[in-house]
């Protein structure tokens, strides 16, 4: 599925005589089927305002949005996101949760549960199956939202910082994990992400976002996670030196970006 | 106060300081327990305590003749009263029949405001149509005592059933149905959110995500309509009743027979207070994540 977003700019209104913010200003993103792309920015500028705007949560104040050249409408099933916060669905058990969006698609029971058992485990998770998710830790709780969010086999994923609350273990885990599900299904992928390290080793192409107004500084392209899937372990390509000097180059910019806004 | 484990040499200022700072800070935990719950902790030997040192100081105030048994008849006489009654009924009726009826006037009123209040309130949370509709009726008639239009439902409704029901009927229906207007809101817009991006239609989101988060809401608006409706019993068996608690209780009272007006208000209690115990349970066991997410 290809996104298309030509010159959208997203204007919040100011509430009680503030001042309206433009989280957005006049953003033009292309991702192409089979693209993943990451986008790395100081709180604020406006990252998951461009994710909602993808999903169809919030529409431009100008411009527009187009999936395989037709305007987004609103949410739909070919769009699957994981939240930064508070998503999951306290009533329901690891399981029911993970199997959600099957059910509502009136998928019939043991197809639901034979399709969440196998994320559950690829998460991780196994054993707590029965669990109510409120008992899981916050990271444990972000593992759910992702098994949820892949269990749809969705055409675009849109992640919204999805591993901010993993240690560094399950964490590479967890990027290697959806590199290969994104590898094999050839789903398109916007992921948003604060980590440098996580946007290089992930991302077909990084895109830089400045804060006030919210818009595009810099793009990258990247082969590291290529180089990854070709067979190279994830330290040793996080270790290269081609890796580490990309890395110095881009948190240049981005305190460069912090101290104009200071 | 003196008696007060404190160091000897602290003076008075010290020490009250370090008592207040004792009683601003939680206390520290056991294992199992959660820091800083608020409220946590056992209650249940102390409302005890409470309900004996009551009754002791009741029993204590009779037995001295400090009132006359007209304004306060002693324990006893509420239990003798209670065992005769249920020995030979109240006014030819025996006493389940009043205890019966007035429950079924009760629960009735109370079943028919949440299966018409529930789905109102979530109506006017999820619509502004029909906000904008129900909003002025209910806003107007819920801060008026039920007896003050008692009169007007005689009027139009007669003297029969209806008028009683509808009376308790309109007690509850308010606070259920604002509770679950507000209950709408206990969804966080991302659970709102996650379910459209799988597909959901409107309806799949009421029912699967809006609902159920307003569930510990619509609980709590149902322990406090049935309590509304617990209070409106008595008015509501002020008009030409022949049997029912709230009957008893006003009868006995037009023939100073303060032991049975008692013993009525006493039994009232005790049915409320069950029903408020079941609904408790029901509460821990249909949201059992009840602030927790
Ligand atoms: N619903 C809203 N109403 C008004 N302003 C909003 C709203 N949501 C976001 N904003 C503003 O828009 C800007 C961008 O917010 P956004 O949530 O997109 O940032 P972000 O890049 O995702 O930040 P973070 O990395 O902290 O999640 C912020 O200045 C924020 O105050
Ligand atoms: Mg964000």
């Amino acid at each position: 599925m290809s996104l298309q977003i030509i010159d959208a700019s997203v204007v919040y209104p100011g509430l009680r005589g503030r001042p309206p913010t433009e989280a957005l200003h006049s953003v033009n993103l292309t991702v192409e089927t089979g693209e993943f792309v990451v986008v790395l920015g100081a709180s604020g500028c406006g990252k998951s305002t461009l994710l909602n705007l993808v999903a169809g949560f919030i529409s431009p104040s100008s411009g527009s949005v187009l999936l395989d050249g037709q305007p987004v409408q609103g949410p739909g099933a070919d769009r699957s996101v994981v939240f930064q916060k508070h998503a999951l669905l306290p009533w329901l058990t690891v399981r029911d949760n993970v199997a959600f969006g099957l059910s509502l698609q009136g998928r019939p029971r043991t197809e639901r549960y034979s399709i969440s058992h196998r994320f559950i485990e690829l998460l991780g998770l196994s054993g707590f199956e029965d669990a109510p998710v409120y008992t899981l830790s916050g990271g444990m709780q972000q593992r759910v939202g992702i098994a949820r969010a892949l269990t749809c086999d969705p055409k675009l994923l849109l992640l919204d910082e999805p591993l901010g609350a993993l240690d560094a273990l399950t964490r590479e885990r967890a990027q290697e994990l959806i590199l290969r599900v994104w590898d094999r299904s050839g789903k398109s992928v916007l992921l948003i992400t604060h980590s440098v390290e996580e946007a290089l080793f992930m991302g077909t192409r990084l895109i830089v976002m400045s804060p006030r107004p919210g818009r595009i500084t810099h793009t990258f392209d990247l082969s590291f996670s290529r180089m990854f899937l070709a067979g190279q372990t994830a330290r040793a390509v996080k270790a290269s030196a081609d890796f580490i000097a990309l890395r110095e180059q881009v948190l240049q910019i981005i305190f460069a970006d912090e101290e104009d806004a200071a | 106060m003196s008696g007060h484990p404190v160091a000897g040499t602290a003076s008075p200022a010290v020490r009250r300081r370090g008592l207040i700072a004792r009683l601003a800070r939680a206390r520290a935990t056991k294992p199992g327990e959660i820091y800083g719950v608020p409220g946590a902790g056992d209650t249940r030997l102390l409302s005890i305590a409470t309900i004996c040192v009551l009754v002791f100081v009741w029993w204590l105030v009779t037995a001295m003749g400090w009132v006359k048994p007209l304004f306060v008849p002693s324990p006893q006489a509420i239990v003798g009263s209670f065992v005769s009654i249920l020995q030979n009924g109240y006014t030819g009726e025996p006493l389940w029949v009043h205890v019966g009826i007035s429950t079924a006037r009760v629960f009735g009123a109370f079943l028919l405001a949440c299966l018409v209040g529930i789905p109102l309130g979530l109506a006017m949370g999820i619509s502004p149509i029909a906000r904008g509709i129900f909003d002025p009726p209910i806003e107007f008639y819920r801060p008026i005592p039920p007896l003050a239009y008692l009169p007007l439902m005689i009027i139009w409704f007669g003297i029969g059933e209806t008028s009683k029901v509808l009376l308790i009927f309109l007690s509850v229906f308010a606070p259920v149905a604002l509770g679950a207007r507000s209950g709408v809101r206990s969804a966080a817009i991302e659970q709102i959110h996650a379910a459209y991006s799988f597909g959901a239609t409107r309806w799949q989101v009421l029912v699967r995500v809006i609902l159920p988060a307003a569930m510990p809401e619509i609980l709590t608006a149902m322990r406090i309509g049935i309590g509304f409706g617990w209070t409106t019993l008595v008015a509501a068996e002020m008009v030409a009743a022949t049997s029912g608690i709230g009957y008893m209780v006003l009868s006995a009272s037009q023939f100073l027979q303060t032991s049975v007006v008692i013993m009525g208000i006493i039994v009232i209690a005790a049915i409320a207070y069950m029903f408020d115990l079941l609904m408790r349970l029901l509460e821990r066991r249909l949201v059992p994540w009840k602030g927790r997410m």
